[in-house]
């Protein structure tokens, strides 16, 4: 083929992380506190919106990233999650507001929707009961209700937008969609553009915010939400632990960026990286054949070299979904080995969807980086044993769609 | 004689191979030309939901495909299905196989007012209301039906399924300038070199009673509903805000050496395309629209076009008072004096703002623009305003010779994205 001109391909380092979780803000509280001897006690509530946990926002203070008041009223918390967290990634890697290289930066976002308006909603549905015109109900109550500017705060690419305008980031702005999946895209599309020279240096990730009962319903209407051991009796589970009961996912807060940068690119400014990432795979089929799933994520192994690179450990996405999370455990126990140290973060951080990928990615470079790794979230994880050289990071999306990057030493 | 396969920076020359596109004008390419040059509108009352009481009361709906389901996400994959399909078809790539990836423009879907009732009625005897009404009953009854349809990665999968196209589907959003977007991610797949051919759709059903609401909070959406065909007047003096609409395209993009060696019929060139973000604000472009002139000269500097020979440009063209004007300034700065000379229609003056589905629309009807050698018309052009003194092809369409073209898009969120076509490969 004469159209294969690009295939030299160039390193990509992660040289910005920016990480928000229940557990606190920053990359580097989040590795201290999830590389402890001892996991933390995982920050859930299983209160508010019972009998279902959520990981919620730590306390932040918005202004220390957007700082306009003007900027933090035109979005609701997916939104300020993200572009907090986007200027966290910015300012790890020495870049934030420099607008040299900020103007001339790609962006890439894992969205969602964004938060609707609770209480207006909760008002219809109440006056809906025993209502014969609601159609009129409707019209009225949200002509009235609704907080003009609250469409801005909901469109999936306006954590993007709000990123370009707070930041300055404004090279080129791209949002993907798609749940766990969207975060797998965004990153592969990242790398695959540094790769090919197409892009030096760039910002991607996503947030999550699961403390509305908004987030939960789309999902809990496939059963997917994990509710109790026994479905509905409420309490908290490890991801493992789920899997002998009824299983589900428990949606996580998290923010999670990444500046990823081509290697002669950030050498040149003196930039040291985190790690580098070596690759991205994904791939999508029908879950109804597990055999043809395996195959599926055995392929994605193979083809990042995870083996040959010596990944004895593993940054798993795992939602907690029955099925598929003990079938994602078997196939990277038959592929890597019975000792492999799997560390699913969604018992930590919880489940936070477009953020999922990002944030392994993150956990991941933040490892690799430390010379060290986490300690089993629960029992049934086996210990890590020297300096990891690399990592692979799994997210098999509770619905379609399947991702795994591996990561090394830089 | 050798062929050459490369454009001027080295890179495999991409061209379209197939295409389809749905719109209120119709359904597939020859019934949405044939009306697009006789300058027939789109736009009616809203027959769908009841508008009582609303600001503005029409758009551009899609009544006549028959969606699983009346609803965003339902309307929005039957379209995109059926342009699919067409697009599929006429590239003689329909066998279940495409070989290459699919970026799909996804629509903005979420649960909807009828899913609420819905499942609310199904817990009647509920001791508690709202989202716990909803979360008490999904609890106790599965609703793979509904889950499926909101989930926003659903419509590229279940298209990928379908046509069998490979990896992971790739579902994006840019505002309103997502349907480029889809385009330019396969052009970019292309250029590096992970394939030979992709698949790039955009499609949107997303007329609902609360989207019409949330566009009018926003002030965005024109008021004229009293002769809902006139109501689009891109350029217009008197122009008050765009017409929502529901659409869809697909467009198939291969290298020209792929689609050479299988002897595929080559409907037009992809040239280029150029992307710059905008910080401004959330809905408004710059004052001094530094980002979109950047967009547009990127654009051209990627075609490789020097002179700013341009034979027409497609433009974004919403009819709010605030794009028209700042269109016409930022391409001013592009193209100096000659702008007043270069043929600009704007398809939104017919078929509405198609919203996430509208640069890929309006790319499949520049490339019949090029093939067919006529210039669709801007509609409802009574009262020029004379801050824009451009030649928007009032009114009737014009037969011209065009090789290349220019098509805008831009989005809320800072997005702009555009696309350069070609007419012929050399």
């Amino acid at each position: 083929m004469t159209t294969d001109n690009s295939r030299m391909q160039r390193e990509v380092w992660i040289t910005g992380i920016g990480f928000v979780s229940c557990l606190g803000e920053g990359a580097d509280l989040n590795w201290q506190k999830l590389s402890a001897d001892k996991a933390p006690e995982p920050v859930i509530d299983c209160d508010k919106i019972a009998p279902y946990c959520i990981h919620p926002i730590p306390e932040l203070d918005w202004s220390t990233q957007i700082p306009r008041r003007g900027d933090v009223r035109q979005m609701e918390n997916w939104q300020r999650l993200g572009t907090y967290t986007a200027g966290l990634a910015l300012e790890d890697a020495g870049i934030k507001d420099n607008m040299g290289l900020c103007s001339t930066m790609d962006l890439v976002v894992a969205a969602g929707g964004g938060e609707r308006d609770i209480e207006t909603d909760n008002n219809i549905m109440a006056l809906a009961i025993g209502n014969n015109d609601r159609e009129h109900l409707v019209l009225e109550r949200l002509s009235n209700d609704l907080r003009p500017t609250l469409f801005l705060a909901q469109l999936s690419n306006l954590l993007a937008g709000n990123i370009s305008i707070v930041h300055k980031v404004t090279g080129s702005s791209r949002t993907y969609m798609g749940e766990e999946t969207a975060g797998v895209t965004a990153i592969e599309n990242a790398v695959s553009r540094i790769q090919a020279g197409q892009s030096t240096h760039l910002l991607v990730g996503g947030s999550y915010h699961a403390d509305r009962p908004d987030a939960i319903v789309p999902h809990e209407l496939g059963h997917f939400i994990f509710s109790g051991m026994k479905k509905g009796e409420g309490g908290f589970a490890g991801v493992n632990e789920r899997q002998s009961g009824d299983g589900g996912m428990a949606l996580g807060s998290v923010g999670a960026f990444l500046v990823l940068e081509d290697a002669e690119h950030a050498r040149a400014r003196g930039a040291t990286p985190y790690a580098k990432l070596s690759g991205v795979a994904s791939d999508l089929g029908s879950r109804s054949d597990d055999e043809a799933t395996k195959a599926r994520l055995t392929d994605i192994i193979a083809k990042l070299g995870a083996k040959e690179a010596g990944a004895d450990r593993v940054i798993s996405g795992a939602s907690g979904v029955c099925g598929i999370t003990d079938l994602e455990f078997d196939v990277l126990r038959e592929t890597l080995g019975n000792d492999i140290a799997i560390r699913a973060h969604g018992t930590q951080i919880g489940q936070p969807l477009e953020a999922n990928f990002p944030a392994g990615v993150a956990l991941a470079a933040l490892a690799l980086k430390n010379d060290g790794f986490y300690p089993p979230f629960e029992e049934v994880e086996k210990p890590a044993g020297s300096p990891p050289s690399s990592i692979l990071v799994t997210t098999i999306s509770h619905g379609p769609g399947e991702g795994m990057a591996l990561l090394e030493k830089a | 004689m050798t062929k050459t396969y490369t454009d001027h920076k080295g890179r495999p020359i991409i061209v379209v191979s197939g295409y389809g596109v749905v719109t209120s004008l119709g359904r597939g390419v020859k019934d949405n030309w044939t009306a697009l040059i006789a300058g027939k509108s789109g736009i009616t009352k809203v027959n769908r939901f009841s508008t009582e009481g609303l600001r503005t009361v029409i758009a551009g709906t899609v009544n006549f495909m028959q969606p699983e389901e009346v609803s965003a996400p339902g309307i929005s994959f039957a379209m995109a299905d059926a342009t699919t399909q067409e697009a599929l078809t006429m590239a003689d790539f329909d066998n279940g196989s495409f070989p290459g990836p699919l970026y799909f423009a996804a629509p903005p879907v979420e649960l909807e007012w009828q899913h609420r009732f819905a499942i609310m009625d199904d817990n009647k005897d509920s001791d508690v209301a709202g989202y716990d009404a909803l979360l008490a009953a999904a609890r106790v009854k599965k609703y793979q039906k509904t889950h499926d349809l909101v989930q926003l990665g659903t419509i590229a999968f279940r298209l990928a399924e379908k046509y069998g196209t490979k990896g992971l589907p790739i579902s994006l959003s840019t505002a309103c300038a997502s349907g480029a977007t889809a385009l330019q991610q396969g052009i970019e797949a292309i250029r590096r070199g992970d394939t030979q051919a992709a698949l790039c759709v955009a499609s949107d059903g997303s007329v609902t009673a609360e989207g019409l609401i949330r566009f009018s909070l926003l002030s965005a959406l024109t008021t004229a509903n009293e002769t809902p065909s006139k109501a689009s007047k891109p350029f217009s003096k008197d122009r008050d805000g765009f017409v929502m609409a529901e659409g869809s395209a697909a467009l198939v993009l291969e290298t020209l050496e792929h689609a050479t060696a299988r002897g595929a019929n080559i409907l037009g060139v992809i040239r280029g395309v150029g992307e710059k973000a905008d910080s401004f604000h959330r809905t408004r472009t710059s004052p001094d629209g530094a980002p979109v002139i950047e967009a547009v000269q990127a654009g051209l500097e990627d075609a490789g076009i020097t002179d700013n020979s341009v034979d027409y440009i497609n433009a974004h063209g919403t009819s709010t008072p605030e794009n028209d004007r700042m269109e016409y300034n930022n391409l001013k700065a592009v193209f100096g004096e000659k702008i007043h000379s270069i043929p600009i229609s704007s398809n939104k003056s017919m078929i509405g703002h198609t919203l996430t589905a509208g640069g890929a629309v309006e790319a499949v009807f520049s490339l019949l623009t090029m093939r067919e050698g006529v210039i669709p018309p801007t509609i409802n052009y009574e009262n020029p305003d004379p801050e824009i003194p451009l030649d928007v092809v009032p009114n009737v369409k014009r037969d011209a010779d065009v090789a290349t073209v220019l098509s805008n898009s831009f989005g809320f969120g800072g997005q702009n994205a555009c696309l350069v076509f070609g007419r012929d490969v050399a």
